[in-house]
């Protein structure tokens, strides 16, 4: 019997939108509609991994769950100080019981954060973020600011669902009664739909942040006449445009967290926003990548205190991103032993750490065969969140939504995993 | 299990300091019972806490620990064979928040400000914190279908939309927080008065009080409608305060309870014109409460050190940020709210602090029916709740006012009364004030009291009523508050001798209101209309499902033939 289910949530990227179609057919998504290229691939699906795997003179074998389980058990049992990494990409359910067994292991948690917006959560500790739901902004900006952020490649329906081409109450001319505001090193995709871009030099984007600042805060007179290679006249049209907004929104992608300064351009930026706050309306936020990277920011905030790289070897949380992110315990060999779920580090982290993985028990958790695959320990396939079990994720600005299950399969998720895992670390402590 | 012996203060039934056994059976209380026997000889005994607003869960709350890396540090507990760790003193992490709660002898604690889009993540907090039974307030003050059908005065579909409204968030009672500032601040202005017009809406924060208030009774919901003044936090604004109480005088109560519950009213209790002259109008506001009885109010009474303020008034925390030189965290919720969230020092030697703390007191010590007045800090925003012990030593003894008098800036005498208030409370004040006026104004009928079927929620401390003077004991008074000896849950010890050694999973309380199908029709259709074109979530997408709340309880209210209201 073909079904046909509406209003279901694409668990791709941080735009988590709800309001996908898809058909199903005898237990076989058959058709997706309304998503993206990105998310129909998605939930199309594609190489799963089909059984558990051990890893026996450098091959992968197949073998049982429970045999799973329990080596990945044994692997975070010996370990001195085991890394519980990833998270973005499964439900806020799984990084709660991820996060029991890294209390009960004396393990860190990271998030996939720390390698892309990390430095925007350092940024908020220093000055808050004054920010909105992505509603909000379709329903009022009549400025829009793409910072080092590229959507139509990224997130290919957030201009058409919450920002520059969505028609609002108070915006019902979409995109014809707003302007787009784009900054950025190369002109993307985004930037030729733009009214204006500002063409920046690599590394350039704290100084521009600042002379905005300056020229908003009626201290042009004190710049020179050119900022980085940007003249002093452009910079006055530009923060004049945004002064003259009636509602602005800034979304900043890793183009500014991850240029030169870091975690410093995202304070200045946020700076900034606070500032024009005192002249109009003004609202900045991040742009997500994985669908659930923000839910998993939120879970480990409410449990240990603290968003991101979360050390628990002495019984309590321990928090300094520097030295417990996961790229600082990897370079320095401080771990020995890795959980890698729902992310792809081989891919992802720099070489040196990528090295330093490879060389110890690493249990991977994944629906999908990835790079890790080629050098994971024990390799567990799971349940597809959102696709094949239900579950809780939040969208890039904080609203949680709760993910549906649209197919039965034969694979565990993440949960059970998880619990069949820690139910392992508890039988063989007592044992010993 | 078995009370014996101690002295017992459960004033809702009349008791006042009797010693007598305490039975509870199946996890209430029982004429007699078995099990268990405790040795509360001598001790004093009573109801389980109440605490009637409070921030515990939900966005704000997470926003304020994600951006106090620094506050989270401090409180750090290792876990133990029964605990998750514990982290945070003014943002504590969920675990912490009901650990701390049943060491003070609290078993209950509501989140006083959800907006119905964000319950979902305000109920998933909720289910992380131990032991306490809990329940959320959902905002409604500058919802757009409010306001329209306000507008349009149409009270069959208001009450439609709350009695949805409630049921989307899984909510408690109707908040509501400086009405239609929170639309205004969409385009970052506020509004200035009660008869401010709402830009773009065409009604006044009075036309919204009022209305949400009579559809609140005429829902017949258990709690009244909670209300954070507009001009909250401004010096003159107890004349907005006494504005606002005066529109709901006429409006009766569809159960035996006040017709509006004003949140943290130190906030709103404020003379003077600006900062330089800011006093304590807290006699004015006691004096209107002594003489009518259609409103309660919370203290939130402030501690001096570190507090996180955060609130649904997103204009007032701006200009907080602004006063204070602060990082400053906005939100605005589409269609529904805005919020905000800012670090605050409370100091002894800042006039203006010194005169909010005396404030707090003054409420409590002037207003004369203790049932009027319920004991918070409105948690974390006037400080943490972990310092209610202080408030109780200081409401009970003179002496430990002056002596803190003392060591705070002198305005402190001139600019309050507080120096000249002799009143001392006794336990039964103080009981009242922290269980049984709680329990009522939010309409818990098996919490507050120790009555026959009542929760078997009960606290005893470490305090002998008998032997100790808490005028001069205040120190005895404080200690023994801040550990309970013994904390009972639903019939389970779940403190003894001040550590936790039970964590169960507490409740969550909710409303489900009935109206006519006819309204909820026709208010879904154009609700429906409004999903379609305003908001970023699908309708079916919106409401908290089930899995959220995996241990209800459900309370009925709404529109059937009314019992007879005493
Ligand atoms: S924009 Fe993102 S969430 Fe939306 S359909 Fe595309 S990949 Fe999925």
């Amino acid at each position: 019997m073909r079904l046909q289910i509406e209003d279901v949530l694409c668990t791709f990227c941080g735009c988590l939108c709800d309001d996908i179609k898809v058909e199903v057919d005898e237990g076989r998504i058959e058709k997706v509609r309304g998503a993206c290229r990105l998310g129909s691939s998605k939930i199309m699906g594609h190489n799963r991994i089909k059984s558990p795997m051990i890893r026996v003179n450098g091959e992968l074998k197949e073998i049982s769950y429970e045999e799973a389980y329990r080596r990945a058990a044994e692997i975070l049992i010996n370990a001195r100080h085991p890394l519980l990494y990833g998270w973005a990409s499964t439900t806020c359910e799984a990084l709660k019981k991820g996060i029991l067994l890294a209390e009960e292991i004396g393990g860190v948690v990271d998030t996939t954060a720390t390698v892309c917006h990390g430095p925007s959560i350092i940024g908020i500790e220093e000055k808050g973020a004054v920010g909105s739901t992505l509603g909000q902004i379709k329903n009022r900006a009549d400025l829009i600011v793409f910072w080092g952020c590229n959507p139509s490649e990224a997130h290919p329906r957030h201009t058409l669902r919450y920002s520059s081409n969505a028609c609002g109450r108070f915006t019902p001319d979409g995109r014809k009664g707003r302007k787009v505001l784009v900054v950025d090193v190369r002109e993307t995709r985004t930037a030729r739909n733009a009214d204006r871009f500002l063409r920046i030099q690599p590394g350039t984007d704290y100084e521009i942040i600042s002379a905005l600042r300056m020229i908003i805060g009626g201290k042009a007179d004190s710049l020179p006449e050119d900022v980085a290679g940007v003249s002093k006249k452009e910079l006055i049209e530009i923060a004049e445009m945004m002064k003259s907004a009636k509602f602005g929104a800034i979304f900043f992608g890793l183009g500014l967290t991850h240029s030169r300064g870091r975690y410093k351009n995202v304070d200045n930026a946020l700076s900034l926003v606070s500032e024009l706050n005192s002249h109009t309306k003004f609202v900045i936020m991040a742009m997500r990548g994985h669908y659930n990277v923000t839910g998993a920011g939120q879970v480990l905030a409410w449990s240990s205190g603290y968003p991101m790289a979360v050390d628990y070897a002495r019984g309590a949380p321990y928090y300094n991103p520097g030295e417990t992110s996961c790229c600082d315990l990897l370079s320095r060999r401080d771990v020995d032993a890795a959980l890698i779920i729902a992310s792809d580090p081989a891919s992802n982290l720099p070489r040196g750490c990528v090295e330093a993985l490879a060389e110890m028990p690493v249990i991977q958790i994944d629906p999908f065969e990835n790079p890790t695959t080629l050098f994971a320990d024990v390799v567990i396939p799971s349940a597809i969140a959102g696709i094949e079990v239900e579950g809780t994720a939040y969208r890039m600005d904080g609203l949680s939504l709760r993910l549906r299950k649209l197919v039965d399969v034969e694979y565990p998720g993440d949960v059970e995993i998880l619990q069949a895992i820690l139910d392992n670390v508890r039988r063989l402590r007592d044992d010993n | 299990m078995i009370i014996k012996g101690g002295i017992v203060y459960d004033p809702a039934n009349g008791i006042f300091g009797e010693e007598m056994d305490i039975c509870i059976e199946n996890g209430r209380i029982a004429e007699d019972a078995g099990g268990e026997v405790i040795d509360a000889r001598g001790l004093l005994v009573m109801p389980g806490g109440v605490d009637a607003h409070s921030h515990i869960a939900g966005p704000k709350l997470n926003t304020g620990r994600i951006m106090r890396p620094d506050d989270s540090r401090m409180g750090t507990e290792p876990r133990t064979r029964v605990c998750r760790p514990s982290t945070g003193y003014t943002v504590p992490n969920c675990y912490a928040i009901g650990y701390r709660y049943a060491r003070l002898g609290y078993t209950t604690a509501f989140e006083a400000a959800t907006p119905i889009i964000e319950a979902r993540h305000t109920h998933e907090e909720l289910e992380e914190i131990p032991i306490v039974d809990k329940g959320a307030l959902t905002l409604f003050g500058s919802n757009w279908t409010v306001m329209e059908c306000v507008r349009e005065n149409d009270m069959d579909m208001l009450a439609a939309y709350v009695a949805w409204g409630l049921r989307a968030a899984r909510g408690y009672g109707v908040k509501i927080v400086n009405p239609g500032g929170g639309e205004a601040w969409g385009f970052g202005s506020n509004v200035k008065s009660v008869h401010d017009p709402v830009p773009h809406f065409d009604v006044t924060p009075a036309q919204i009080i009022r209305a949400l208030a009579e559809v609140n009774e005429r829902l017949r919901l258990p709690h009244s409608i909670h209300l954070h003044f507009n001009n909250l936090g401004r010096p003159g604004n107890y004349t907005t305060a006494i504005e606002t109480l005066e529109l709901l005088k006429d409006i009766k109560p569809s159960r035996m309870r006040q017709v509006v519950h004003v949140a943290h009213m130190q906030f709103s209790a404020y003379g003077g014109t600006g900062w330089k002259d800011f006093e304590s109008k807290a006699s004015a506001i006691a004096e209107y409460f002594n003489q009518t009885n259609h409103a309660t109010m919370d203290l939130g009474q402030i501690i001096f050190g570190p507090a996180t303020t955060m609130t649904a008034d997103a204009p007032l925390e701006y200009a907080n940020a602004r006063i204070g030189h602060q990082k400053w965290s906005n939100h605005d919720i589409e269609l529904e709210e805005s919020s905000g969230v800012v670090p605050w020092v409370y100091t002894r030697k800042m006039p203006v602090n010194a005169v909010q703390w005396a404030i707090g007191l003054e409420l409590a010590l002037l207003t004369k029916d203790p049932w009027k007045v319920v004991m918070t800090t409105d948690h974390p925003n006037g400080g943490p709740f972990v310092n209610y012990p202080e408030i109780i030593s200081l409401l009970m003894s003179r002496e430990k006012r002056e002596e803190e008098m003392k060591t705070l800036h002198e305005v402190v005498r001139s600019r309050s009364t507080l120096p000249s208030i002799e009143r001392e409370m006794d336990w039964s004040e103080i009981v009242i004030m922290t269980r049984a006026a709680p329990a009522r104004i939010l309409g818990l009928e098996d919490k507050g009291h120790l009555g026959i079927g009542a929760d078997g929620d009960v606290s005893i401390y470490n305090i002998r009523p008998d032997e100790i003077d808490p005028s001069k004991d205040h120190a005895v008074v404080k200690a023994g508050m801040s550990r309970a000896k013994y904390t009972i849950k639903g019939g389970a010890v779940v403190v003894r001798d001040g550590e936790i050694v039970a964590a169960p999973q507490g409740r969550t309380y909710w409303v489900d209101a009935a109206v006519p199908e006819s309204d909820m029709d026709r208010m879904l259709s154009s609700l429906k209309e409004k999903f379609e074109r305003y908001y970023s979530i699908r309708m079916s997408n919106y409401m908290v499902q089930d899995a959220y709340v995996p241990n209800p309880v459900v309370v009925n209210a709404g529109m059937q033939p009314l019992k007879e209201v005493i």
